[in-house]
């Protein structure tokens, strides 16, 4: 239906310079690109790829420091790289409305949020307040946000990520654009908020006969939302076209590589590992764990208390991988610090080998941590940037009572083993991508051959590509060492692809376990089955499209 | 290196750096451009700036030279200074990493212990102290040292709080590194350019206690000092403002070398405020 | 709302009674005998004059004794007598009180409201001759001594000018009353509320300006931005409130450090107030004053900080849930 129309919008040869010092020239160049009336047009890209670009370009909120160089952006036939301030100011919002990635930062938070759906209508010039006080009713109401009359004079801060999110579409569709720009509008939500975000944002557009920019990085979110999909690499379009084409007939190599690396379950990997070692003892056990954070208590003021970890019972066998999954507050991650003592257990037994740790001091339990270690999520936060790579990893055994020359041979060894040149011995943190970082926090952790690797996030900070690699590395070394090994993730699809069992966790409880056949084919309990329902991309099988691929070349 | 380039490319740290070369070079040049005691009469009372080649910046009711007054002064300003804030600095940052790094109990008992100085008035503090143990060099560096390191402990505790919380620090508790080991090489570390840049900020809020102290007449009596000479010079504002102007103009000078220096320093150490990639 | 206030009270209670005593111990570190002081002042060196004098101050009893003495006096408001002038030193505070109250207060609306007004400006106009000016004259006004600033305005002002009066809080001898008295102690007012309140002015400024840059550089600024609103009501509606809530509460911990610069601007303004009256009784060994001058500071301060953090709940949504 869309050939028929004239474009909405139009890209035509757009090129931003980057100023000096960045490593390379241009953030994009040479972008061309048409949004129909009533289409949803996703541009993915991983980070670096300059996929928001174009979207602050057409709003006109590029920093200062970003100016484009050559090309236009054709709406209504007017360019709006060259139109005067005052007259882009009166489309923003008007015309063209746009969602951000992190809905909390987005919303002033000294404003209630009725307030600031009000001041889209109120800056464009209706000025009846009661007029606009009953679309802003209209709007919550619409976007399904409960009880609207009194929710609108509630602050940011009161409301949900996906409360958030809502309000900032409120506020977006409040002058019905013809045009809606969502940078990465669900990334920074839950999985299950992420889907009814989806859904609403597909809602809308079909009901308005809006055009939708959506930038993402995530194939699955392209799979569920997009008619047309453009994919970018290093600032340049490489593929383009609609989505059927771009996710099942991929045609550039860098897109083959993307999908490729969309994490996917191994539908060959055995599960019998965890079955296999039943008789033995367990390298780790819990026991009704309980961990509540209490809020300091004052002397007239009553604890705030919130359960963070409710009577956990879980067993870890030699060369299994568990996975933890569950949203944010699910306890997953206070889970991974109280195994490792990071944080106090209120109660409950943490036996390693048989033996009860939890009640042993910080002291005690020292010599003991070689054996039970970490990967951490940020692969930036958890290198000391002052320290080399040398340092951060001789510190551990050089604690633990090992020689210099004995520590570096071994340090160099698990550069090699992590894929990293021997000269990264003697560099700083600094020098290192995203990727590499995190193959050094894995080596830092192997540095002591430990019996047990917790690995607290460890990819979700990547990007799909070295997600990829990383997750293949860890498989390798698990293979290798057998070691016992706890995954904590938010993402079912990473953990469908790496654990033998997985633990789905909801406010603290468990709510279900088992091998991820049972999890994904056959979820017992309800939250669960949300859960798998949600996940992004369901309905397609990038696996499959890889296998295709591989049957043409042959 | 790249500090050095960085820093250089701060006209208003540059400049500081000039005066502050140039102050310094003053101080220690002091005995050879002025040789004998300036608390002594040289030459006729109540003498215009530039009347007499000899006094460039003019005499005092006794007679005693205003040039070499200052050139002496700057020895105690700068001094005190520094030294006070070296001893508010090593106060401050161990209070500051032990609470901070610890929490807790700990925490709160340090931190309450803070607040008890930093409720009363620091000006009034200083006052009391150098008059209480009778003004000299020791009691005055003391007094600011003592009311200064509240600020840096509280800096400092900051710092270790967010930086304790951080991933590199968590895994140095999991390779089973020892409190004492990862406040030292660890944190603190990552600690030091906002504390140089706090640092060399309060060298230069001592330099300005220094000179009100000595201002209201507490003073170490056997050094001149910038102060010192304003405070003399105060009931004779009508007939010699000049006994009051230059001291004064030093003063400013020192200080707002300094703080143009200390900027500099912050500017290239947490450089947030340029362009970032993407 | 309620527990939040008994709760303050509660740890307001706490902070004084620590720093009475720790003001207490402080002073009895001093070497001397405030009591053989004063006796070798009246020209008495006969040993039961002193022994007298000491019985009568109470500094013949054990230092906790003391201590103890000294804090229940307080909790009935006791604070003792001066051992000069022997008047409560309570009546000796308040009368003097009122005058350093209307100096620290016109110097804390002075030094805030132009602070905030240049640092906005400065921030609005970043990068302009506008902001170089407004940032350099904060540098230099952030390095000049508060004493030398007061002599300089008194040279220029009153002596070379005649503009306004050089000293003392009125006109001595006119006998003013009503309207005519308030002109009068405003004019007086000027030279010591600018002199002192121009060092806070300056950090205010440059605290408002880094506070506005920031603020204009978040996510929410950018929001309001694509919805299209103008930039002056950004600046007004988005960016102001959010960049002035940090000045304030830094304002309202610098308070009491207003106080210590009211010492040195009432001796340079000959201002009848307890700076002053805190300089001349340490000068004369008057300690009862000494430590009456710092309790009523400090609960000063405090109060001030109860009104900030009590403003600030109503002002920031965030903050009031406990």
């Amino acid at each position: 239906m869309s050939d028929t129309k004239a474009p909405l919008l139009s890209v035509k040869n757009l090129t931003i310079a980057l100023p000096e010092g960045f490593d390379r020239a241009h953030a994009i160049q040479d972008i061309s690109y048409d949004l129909n009336p009533g289409e949803v047009l996703c541009v993915v890209g991983e980070s670096g790829s300059g996929k928001s670009m174009t979207a602050n370009a057409i709003m006109g909120l590029l920093p200062d420091y970003l100016k484009p160089t050559r090309g236009s952006i054709d709406y209504h036939g007017r360019d709006l790289l060259s139109l005067p301030e005052e007259e882009k100011r009166a489309l923003r919002g008007r015309d063209i409305a746009m969602v951000f990635q992190e809905p909390l930062s987005a919303l002033n938070p000294l404003m209630t949020v009725g307030e600031q759906i009000d001041e889209v209508m109120l800056v464009h010039g209706n000025t009846n307040a009661a007029a606009r006080a009953a679309r802003v009713l209209e709007l919550m109401e619409y976007v399904g946000l409960p009880d609207p009359a009194t929710l609108r004079n509630a602050y940011p801060f009161r409301l949900s990520g996906g409360q958030r999110q809502r309000i900032v579409i409120a506020m977006a569709l409040a002058l019905e654009p013809s045009i809606l720009i969502a940078d990465e509008p669900t990334t920074a939500l839950d999985v299950t908020t992420q889907a009814q975000i989806l859904a609403l944002i597909k809602r809308i557009q079909r009901a308005k006969g809006m055009g939708v920019i959506f930038v993402t990085h995530d194939f699955g979110v392209v799979a569920d939302i997009a008619d047309r999909a453009i994919v970018m690499e290093k600032g340049l379009i490489v593929e383009q076209g609609t989505a059927d084409q771009v996710l099942n007939h991929p045609k550039h190599p860098y897109t083959q590589r993307l999908i490729a690396a969309v994490p996917h379950r191994e539908t060959e990997r055995k599960e019998s590992n965890g079955v296999e070692a039943a008789d033995e003892v367990p390298l780790l056990e819990l026991r009704n764990l309980n961990k509540t954070y209490r809020s300091s208590e004052g002397l007239f003021s009553k604890p705030r208390v919130v359960p963070a970890v409710q009577d956990i019972n879980l067993v870890l066998h030699r060369g299994q991988t568990l996975g933890v999954v569950g949203e944010s507050g699910s306890g997953k991650s206070t889970l991974g610090r109280v195994i490792m003592k990071l944080l106090d257990s209120d109660s409950g037994q943490i036996l390693y080998h048989g033996m009860d740790i939890a009640p042993l001091s910080q002291a005690s339990f020292r010599p003991m941590r070689k054996k039970i270690q970490m990967i951490f999520q940020d692969p930036f936060a958890s290198l000391n940037p002052r320290q080399t790579i040398g340092r951060i990893l001789t510190d551990g055994p050089l604690a633990n009572g090992v020689d210099k020359t004995t520590a570096r041979k071994r340090a160099e060894e698990l550069l090699a083993r992590v894929g990293l040149d021997a000269s990264a011995y003697v560099r700083y943190p600094h020098e290192f991508s995203g990727g590499q970082r995190q193959r050094i926090g894995i080596a830092r952790a192997l540095m002591l051959d430990p019996d047990i690797l917790i690995a607290d996030e460890s990819v979700s900070a990547l990007d799909v590509s070295v997600q990829e690699q990383v997750l293949r590395l860890l498989r390798d070394i698990q293979d290798q060492l057998k070691l016992g090994m706890i995954f904590i993730t938010h993402d079912l699809r990473i953990a469908a692809q790496i654990c033998d069992q997985i633990v789905v966790m909801r406010r603290g409880e468990v709510v279900e376990m088992g091998p991820p056949s049972q999890i994904f084919d056959a979820p017992q309990n309800e939250y669960t089955q949300r859960l798998i329902e949600a996940i992004p991309g369901k309905e397609w099988h990038p696996e499959q499209v890889i296998r295709d691929l591989h049957k043409e070349s042959i | 290196m790249q500090f050095i380039k960085r820093f250089s490319q701060n006209y208003g740290a540059v400049l500081g750096l000039i005066i502050l070369a140039a102050i310094v070079f003053l101080a220690v040049a002091a005995p050879l451009l002025y040789p004998g005691n300036p608390w002594k009469t040289v030459g006729m009372p109540l003498l215009r700036p530039l009347q007499d080649a000899k006094f460039l910046l003019g005499t005092d009711m006794l007679g005693r030279d205003i040039a070499a007054g200052i050139a002496h002064g700057a020895k105690v300003s700068l001094l005190i200074g520094v030294v006070s804030t070296l001893v508010a600095v090593l106060i401050g940052v161990t209070i500051g990493a032990v609470a901070g790094f610890y929490g807790g109990r700990v925490d709160d008992i340090l931190m309450r212990f803070t607040e008890f100085f930093q409720i009363i008035p620091t000006f009034a503090m200083a006052v009391v102290l150098v008059a209480i143990f009778s003004p000299n060099f020791i009691s005055i560096t003391l007094a600011i040292a003592v009311v200064s390191w509240p600020s840096v402990a509280r800096l400092v505790r900051a710092e270790f709080l967010s930086l304790r919380q951080r991933e590199f620090v968590q895994a140095a508790v999991v390779i089973g590194q020892s409190g004492p080991r990862i406040i030292l090489t660890q944190i603190l570390p990552n600690a030091v350019s906002p504390i140089i840049v706090t640092a060399s900020l309060m060298v230069a809020t001592a330099i300005l206690t220094e000179s009100a102290l000595s201002f209201l007449g507490l003073g170490d009596r056997n050094m001149m000092s910038w102060g010192f000479m304003i405070g003399a010079a105060r009931t004779m504002l009508r007939e010699a403002w000049w006994m009051s102007f230059f001291p004064g103009f030093a003063i400013l000078l020192a200080v707002l070398a300094i703080n143009l220096i200390g900027e500099g320093i912050n500017d290239v150490m947490n450089p947030h405020l340029r362009g970032r990639k993407q | 709302m309620l527990n939040f206030t008994l709760q303050r009270i509660g740890k307001a209670f706490v902070v004084i009674v620590g720093v009475i005593i720790l003001n207490f111990l402080l002073i009895k570190l001093a070497p001397g005998d405030p009591a053989a002081i004063l006796a070798g002042e009246a020209g008495s060196g006969d040993p039961q004059f002193v022994e007298n004098l000491r019985r009568q101050f109470g500094l013949d009893q054990p230092v906790p004794v003391q201590l103890w003495n000294y804090l229940s006096g307080v909790l009935t408001g006791d604070l003792g007598f001066s051992y000069r002038n022997q008047v409560p030193v309570l009546d000796l505070i308040l009368q003097r009180l009122p005058a350093t109250l209307l100096l620290t207060g016109a110097a804390f609306v002075f030094s805030l409201a132009t602070g905030m007004l240049f640092g906005v400006l400065a921030a609005r106009h970043r990068g302009t001759v506008l902001d170089s000016m407004i940032t350099t004259l904060a540098l230099i006004f952030y390095a000049t001594p508060l004493f030398w600033i007061a002599l300089m305005s008194v040279l220029l002002f009153s002596i070379n000018l005649g503009w306004l009066p050089p000293f003392d809080m009125e006109t001595i001898g006119a006998g003013y009353t009503g309207w005519r008295r308030v002109l009068d102690i405003a004019h007086h007012l000027i030279l010591p509320t600018v002199t002192l309140g121009l060092f806070y002015t300056a950090i205010y400024t440059r605290l408002t300006r880094a506070s506005m840059l920031e603020v204009m550089g978040l996510d929410f600024v950018k929001t309001a931005r694509a919805k299209g609103v103008p930039g002056q009501r950004i600046i007004r509606r988005h960016v102001l409130r959010n960049a002035v809530l940090p000045v304030f509460t830094f304002a309202s911990m610098q308070a009491g450090q207003l106080v210590g610069g009211a010492i040195l601007t009432e001796t340079v303004f000959a201002w009848p107030g307890i700076g002053r009256l805190m300089f001349d009784a340490l000068m004369q060994r008057d300690y009862p004053v000494l430590l009456g001058v710092f309790l009523i500071t400090a609960i000063v301060v405090v109060v001030v900080n109860f009104i900030t953090d009590l403003l600030y709940r109503v002002v920031d949504p965030r903050i009031g849930i406990s």
